[in-house]
């Protein structure tokens, strides 16, 4: 497993330390993963849901909203309106 | 020797008893829950609480006591003091989920479970400690501290729910709530001596769940009886609009908890006693499922050929699932962000994240991550939900010929703390027999069954169909009252509720 590329793909920095260690161990959970390879699955449908569902429709009414305060008093950094990050551009 | 409804119920539940007891002007809430309180702090050694709201909880408690003296009518659960894992919002109640990603959050609104707790007049005693962001079999991966089991404090509860469990046994609380994607309220319920229901998947909404694996995550209680899981359990569950995946089946009345066991077709895999159970555990459940047999119910073999697959096909649903879920937690809205300069948001998010994600959380994102990543899908992920499809056919099958399937609900008892932390491979292993059911989306449950020469608990897994949770409650409270009365408590023990 490539740690850095897929560490960035995660959006987590990693110390020299971690990468070492984490390619170790997950490299070993792989090699143990690799045992579904010897299963057949030809011809069978991946599950992705395990009970038959509908997709639910709702009248496109406003329902019950988050108050502004509240949500934003739990943001790391705010305006009063908006939540506050660095430069994205 | 045949039993019949009248003398094989299950066990009286503390539940109705607190409830009964307040209806006959014994005692109030607030009492009740003062006395949770102190129980809760005379046991802080088990570390299992993240935060008491012991505040809140006795103004609750004052105001269901006031509209009780008004003559109002209560709800089911009144006055009762209810535990509910980090990982359930609770609105004005930190909600850290047991990581620092999350510390210092007061959500801006509840769970849908706790709203229904909340209708049922409850009462939230306060968090429960547990694995962080429920990714864990021991309860050591909280960013606070590992819980210890009460039943022998050097060792692990069980996990991720070992909070839940661990306040339950040590008797701060009746009942808790948990959440199960693996095993996580089954596993400890087994290591405290508890009952421990997983819900069918979509049977109880996951709205104001912390996401893990949004496929496998169930809300369930914890208990000392079968009568209050089923409690609870009629409480919190039935569809939720609020949950896309909930369920809109009805959920029938746990009223036929006594019914006998006779002409029950009991299951028993063959895979589920193989090499890596502990001999004590067998000979445990080996018991009670000749009970079951000598008490009416058939017991017939089954198999499940894809069980051994299943712990491998579980760590690449549920990191992918969390890999993506946990992509919420970045810093910008709520929770941890970091405070060392940064040069764009792309810094700051995996800065924030790398401060504030444990161990085990980071390698499961990065395992997931990486599973669903270009040129690796195919093998890994969908490879996953392939084998997914084999075992939940393994289950359609076996059902075919049985109304229950009974095993251990782990292949040991309590370990010690720290025992089992250097091989993370080692520690998914153990879920071995927790894992399949999740993956089918069934019900089951965790019902005490006997002790080791040690002292410790075991349990005995229940595994039901979907929507099976009645059937398999009324064995579990069959088995309850037929094995024999055991009184002993655990060693850190206190007279709460």
């Amino acid at each position: 497993m490539d740690i850095e590329k897929v560490a960035k793909l995660a959006r987590i920095e990693l110390t020299d330390a971690e990468k070492e260690r984490f390619s170790a161990e997950l490299d070993a959970i792989l090699a143990y993963v690799e045992e579904l390879a010897a299963v057949d699955t030809e011809g069978v449908e991946p599950t992705t849901h395990v009970l038959p569902l509908a997709l639910a429709m709702r009248a496109d009414e406003v329902g019950e909203k988050l108050d502004r305060a509240e949500v934003l008093a739990a943001a790391p950094a705010h305006d009063g309106h908006a939540f506050i990050v660095p430069k994205v551009l | 020797m045949a039993t019949t409804k009248a003398d094989a119920g299950p066990k009286p539940g503390v539940v109705a008893a607190l409830v009964d007891a307040q209806r006959r002007g014994e005692v109030t809430a607030t009492a009740l829950v003062e006395r949770s309180i102190a129980a809760a702090r005379a046991t802080q050694t088990l570390n299992a609480w993240t935060h008491l709201a012991a505040d809140k909880a006795l103004a609750r408690a004052a105001d269901i006591d006031r509209r009780r003296s008004r003559g109002e009518k209560l709800g089911p659960l009144a006055g009762v003091p209810v535990g509910v894992k980090d990982q359930i919002v609770t609105r004005g109640i930190p909600t850290t989920a047991g990581s620092r990603i999350l510390e210092g959050w007061v959500p801006p609104y509840d769970a849908t479970v706790i709203r229904r707790l909340e209708a049922a007049d409850a009462i939230v005693l306060g968090k429960l400690n547990q694995d962080e962001l429920a990714m864990g079999s021991s309860s050591e991966s909280s960013a606070v501290g590992p819980v210890r089991n009460p039943w022998d404090p050097a060792r692990v509860p069980g996990g991720s729910s070992g909070g839940s469990a661990a306040a339950v046994a040590a008797g701060v609380c009746p009942v808790s709530l948990g959440t199960d994607t693996g095993g996580s309220i089954r596993q400890p319920a087994s290591f405290c001596g508890l009952v421990g229901l997983k819900p069918t998947y979509g049977r109880v909404s996951r709205h104001g769940a912390v996401a893990f694996a949004s496929s496998l995550d169930q809300i369930g209680p914890l208990g000392r009886t079968v009568a209050d899981v089923a409690a609870v359990f009629e409480v919190i569950a039935g569809h939720d609009p609020q949950d896309a995946t909930s369920l809109t089946a009805p959920v029938p009345a746990m009223d036929d908890l006594g019914e006998a066991v006779a002409g029950l077709r009991v299951g028993v895999p063959g895979e589920y006693f193989a090499s890596g159970l502990d001999p004590f555990v067998r000979a445990a459940v080996d018991g009670a499922i000749a009970l079951l047999g000598a008490n009416g119910a058939e017991v017939v073999p089954v198999e499940l050929p894809h069980t051994r697959y299943a712990v491998a096909t579980y760590y690449l649903v549920a990191t992918a699932e969390a890999s993506s879920n946990l992509s919420r937690l970045d810093g910008v809205r709520y929770g941890h962000r970091t405070v060392s300069s940064v040069k764009d948001i792309g810094e700051l998010y995996a800065r924030s994240r790398a401060e504030g994600f444990g161990p085990e959380v980071k390698r499961r994102i990065l395992l997931g991550t990486f599973a669903l990543s270009h040129g690796y899908y195919d093998a890994y992920y969908k490879k996953a939900q392939q084998v997914r499809t084999l075992i939940r056919r393994d289950f359609e099958q076996a059902f075919e010929r049985c109304d229950v399937i009974v095993g251990p609900t782990s292949p040991v008892t309590a370990f010690g703390l720290g025992e089992r932390l250097g091989d993370p491979l080692q520690m998914y292993l153990m879920d071995i027999y927790t894992i399949p059911s999740s993956l089918a989306g069934n019900t089951s449950v965790s019902v005490p069954c006997g002790f080791d020469p040690e002292g410790m608990p075991i349990g005995l897994q229940i595994i039901g169909p979907p929507l099976g949770e009645g059937r398999i409650l009324r064995v579990a409270g069959q088995l309850e009252r037929l094995l024999p009365a055991d009184e002993r408590k655990p060693r850190v023990y206190a007279e709460g509720c």
